[in-house]
């Protein structure tokens, strides 16, 4: 019973990463139609403006640990827009695998600036938030770290919602989603939408690798791609342009994978997501909470 | 009298015999470069009939090329006991069936990646192939006997510049003439309008797994003769990244574009050797090239119309 | 005298719709339909906006799968079919939005039509032994001869999307005609025309049927096109057919001037 309670923290923790990085996909996807390879580079781009950032403040304290969280955020957020106005604006409008084949390039160029600027090898990440482990008489271990999460998680998912739901610009943006032309027509600055659209999802990339990186100390340049695939089957787990679904979705992988593990398949972790990825593709491709939508003819 | 399309493949066989018979004078890097143009251009080719004229975002041809290599790899050394002496001794005949073996090994592979792929489209069907991809790359990476992850060495260095540009030579044969013909339209039928295709009659179902079928046999074959090139083969070096390189050297030459596409790859492989001078900055280069390239000529250096764009 | 209807039954039927329903979860697009087209007939479906008109022509060529009742051609069920199955059975089609394959030439996009009735294989492109040249070129004098007949042939080898409209419309009408159909479906094909091209389509189609001796059946929301070509008209509304027979019985029927009513009153029709 315990095994299982643990498994089950271990679990929502690693999916609650996933989720929050998953949210940047689905919202770029939701209003572009469009899968933001580059998107798990901005994850890794966030635990390590973390590294950076966390030499200006002293270690183990809240204060700093937030300071750095929102630091790293708005660094994402930027590097977000800036990525969007000059490689993907052109971009508009052309065909997918167009946009696909840059994407796939501002990723590769983000791997491998990331070694060139700071280095190949893998750096220790540096403790952000004062650390405890709870230990409870059943054998049960929780992290604070593994806390941090769900309460940062909660946080800005609540946060999103009511930038999606409750603001202009949030209105805007599920306008977007369902209809370019007509968000435009009706006075929505789409080219704003967008670049906010993308610093919102970039800033929470960044939350979610400075959460991982607080979990699983050790960054390096590529750290990005496993956990960046991981996150994208969970968006489209959920049905891609779906907020809640991205959420759902993170969790579930998050627990699928833990599982597997505790099974005593921890070789192919990795494969799990693949698979579940083909499975969902083939027999529900809109996702658990997506629409199906038929083509017209 | 043959065809056109014969006579010009025989010829350029005899040409490529002709210079092959002078390997030996010839610079040994050059000659590496050369090689590798020669794979390079049958995995381009071959990918661009998945690609270009069928219009399936397939990005995980590498893993094809993978079990091609590593099927090719195992007959000519953990089985060459066996297999040699039932062909005569002959090396070359060896060869000759340890690739075709990898061939089909990729084809079937083409075929298990093809089938459930039929319904997806665009960026769907890329991520798929792509996960396909990795998982070739993974199970590779986890079947001791052909080496695990530290990979297969020792491999007999059987492949040449005959090899690696007759396959070329075929490979381009067999794509341009399948494609050039009433049949052939077919395909380009199913990458311009799918629903338009079938209301005309054609079922886009087998052509999209002829296609597959196709490419991932020749992209074994290229693996193959990798193999035996450069003689040690590891599952990590066919992955996403050797997977992208190929489909830049197919847009890079033009979607659809047999002639451009053979540029593009002997462009490509020449520019990555140059690029290796400048180390580290060698993928940085890289990676700008396919971003700039997108932006300006998504059509490709070699083709002069704009992308097709499927029908919504 | 035998009256239209008598003659309906009379002629074999080509194609017969029974009972046919399409429902989407809650919504029924097609309900209970029972038409039939007969052998060498010029027939229109038509109704309001919304009435339809294209799902029928979807459930025939297989697109849709009907959620009940059958569809027969020549005798045989098309219930389950793929469309490429029933297009080799000799129906073809055109769209609404026209579907040309936009960066093939005007000439490959006729010529892979004729693929269907190839004798040959797959490989024999690669093989390329003399009877395959033969059909090759038996099949370009085909296509050339096909265009020539439309006016095209001067841009066989133009991208078909660079072709204007009228032109495209042409082209794709071209296409379908080359899978050799027994029965031609046409989705709109006024749509966007101005009135001396209609003119010109209303001529085409006519010299269609009569040329290559096939049935043909038409969607059309003008008029002034259904009323001066066709044989017999299949009225729909919501689904459901409400009307049948000849143009004058259609014109004159309360329920189809009602079903118009808040829609463009077809005055053409009405007053001849």
């Amino acid at each position: 019973m315990t095994e299982l309670l643990q498994q089950l923290i271990n679990g929502l923790a690693l999916g609650a990463i996933y989720a929050l990085i998953a949210l940047g996909y689905t919202m770029v996807y939701g209003v572009l139609r469009f899968i933001n390879f580059a998107h798990s580079d901005i994850f890794m781009v966030g635990a390590f403006s973390g590294y950076y950032l966390a030499r200006a403040v002293p270690q183990a304290s809240v204060m700093a640990g937030v300071f750095v969280l929102l630091g790293s955020m708005a660094i994402c957020a930027l590097l977000g827009v800036i990525i969007e106005k000059l490689a993907y604006r052109p971009l508009r409008g052309r065909s997918t695998l167009t946009a696909l084949i840059t994407a796939i390039g501002v990723s590769l160029l983000l791997q491998n600036l990331g070694q060139r600027i700071f280095g190949a090898n893998p750096k220790s990440f540096p403790t952000l938030f004062p650390q405890h482990y709870f230990q409870f008489d059943s054998g049960l271990v929780i992290a604070s770290n593994q806390i941090l999460v769900f309460v940062v998680t909660l946080v800005l998912l609540f946060a999103l919602r009511h930038i999606v739901l409750n603001t202009r610009i949030g209105t805007a943006m599920r306008a977007l989603s369902f209809n370019p032309t007509a968000a435009s027509l009706v006075g929505v600055n789409n080219d704003r939408v967008i670049s906010f659209t993308f610093a919102l999802g970039s800033a929470l990339a960044a939350a979610g690798g400075i959460l991982y990186a607080s979990n699983y100390p050790s960054i390096d340049p590529l750290m990005g791609t496993l956990p960046g695939l991981k996150a994208f089957v969970a968006a489209v787990l959920g049905g891609i342009g779906n907020i809640a679904g991205a959420a759902v979705g993170g969790l579930v992988l998050g627990l699928v994978e833990t599982t597997v593990v505790a099974l005593g398949g921890s070789t192919y972790r990795d494969a799990v997501a693949f698979a579940v990825l083909i499975l969902i593709l083939l027999l529900r491709p809109n996702g658990l909470l997506g629409k199906r939508q038929a083509e017209k003819v | 009298m043959l065809p056109r399309s014969q006579l010009a493949l025989l010829g350029a066989l005899a040409g490529i015999a002709l210079v092959s018979f002078f390997s030996g004078s010839y610079d040994p890097y050059f000659l590496d470069v050369a090689v590798s143009c020669g794979i390079n251009i049958t995995l381009a080719v071959s990918l661009n009939l998945i690609n270009g004229y069928t219009g399936q975002f397939s990005l995980g041809h590498a893993g094809f090329m993978g079990v091609g290599a590593y099927v090719a790899a195992m007959l000519t050394t953990a089985a060459s006991a066996t297999l040699l002496p039932l062909l005569g001794g002959q090396q070359w005949l060896l060869f000759a069936v340890a690739l075709l073996a990898g061939g089909l090994g990729a084809a079937l592979a083409g075929f298990i990646v093809g089938v459930p792929s039929l319904r997806l489209k665009g960026d769907y069907l890329a991520i798929v192939t792509l996960g396909f991809g990795e998982i070739i790359r993974v199970v590779l990476q986890n079947i001791d006997a052909v080496g695990g992850p530290r990979g297969l060495i020792g491999i007999p260095a059987y492949a040449n510049l005959l090899w690696a540009f007759g396959l070329a030579a075929i490979a381009v044969y067999v794509v341009w003439t399948m494609v050039n013909s009433t049949y052939g339209r077919g395909f380009i039928a199913v990458a311009d309008d799918e629903i338009a295709a079938e209301a005309m009659g054609i079922n886009t179902t087998r052509y999209k797994i002829t296609a597959f079928l196709v490419g991932a046999f020749f992209a074994g074959l290229a693996g193959g003769v990798y193999a035996h090139f450069k003689q040690y083969i590891a599952p990590q070096g066919f992955g996403f990244d050797r997977s992208i390189e190929i489909v830049v050297m197919v847009i890079l030459g033009g979607m659809g574009n047999t002639t451009g596409v053979i540029a593009a790859a002997i462009l490509l492989t020449v520019l990555g050797e140059w690029l290796r001078q400048f180390g580290d900055f060698r993928m940085i280069l890289y990676s700008l090239l396919i971003i700039v390239l997108m932006i300006l000529r998504p059509q490709g250096l070699f083709t002069w119309s704009l992308p097709r764009r499927k029908a919504s | 005298m035998v009256t239209a209807a008598a003659q309906g039954k009379l002629m074999a039927a080509l194609l017969e719709l029974s009972d046919c329903t399409l429902r989407f979860g809650g919504l029924t697009a097609v309900g209970n339909l029972t038409a039939s087209v007969g052998e060498r007939s010029l027939m229109a479906l038509i109704g309001p906006n919304g009435a339809g008109k294209t799902s029928v022509f979807n459930l025939i060529t297989g697109v849709y799968r009907p959620t009940a009742g059958d569809i027969r051609f020549c005798g045989q069920s098309l219930v389950g079919l793929k469309p490429f199955q029933i297009t080799k059975l000799g129906i073809a089609r055109t769209f609404q939005n026209i579907r040309l394959f936009p960066s093939m030439s005007v000439f490959d996009n006729v010529r892979v039509a004729f693929h269907l009735h190839l004798k040959h294989h797959s490989l024999s492109s690669l093989t390329r032994l003399p009877s395959f040249h033969a059909e090759e070129q038996a099949i370009a004098t085909r296509t050339t001869e096909l265009l020539e007949i439309f006016d095209l042939a001067r841009v066989r080898d133009e991208p078909a999307r660079s072709l204007p409209y009228g032109n495209q419309r042409r082209l794709e009408i071209v296409r379908a005609l080359a899978t050799q159909p027994k029965l031609l479906l046409l989705d709109e094909p006024a749509a966007g025309m101005n009135p001396t091209e209609k003119i010109e389509l209303t001529r085409l189609i006519r010299a269609v049927q009569e040329r290559f001796a096939i049935s043909i059946l038409l969607v059309e929301h003008d008029m002034q096109v259904v009323m001066n070509i066709c044989e017999r008209i299949v009225v729909i509304d919501h689904g459901v057919k409400i009307a049948e027979g000849t143009p004058a019985e259609v014109r004159a029927n309360p329920k189809v001037i009602e079903a118009y009513l808040g829609e463009e009153v077809p005055v053409a029709a009405v007053t001849g």
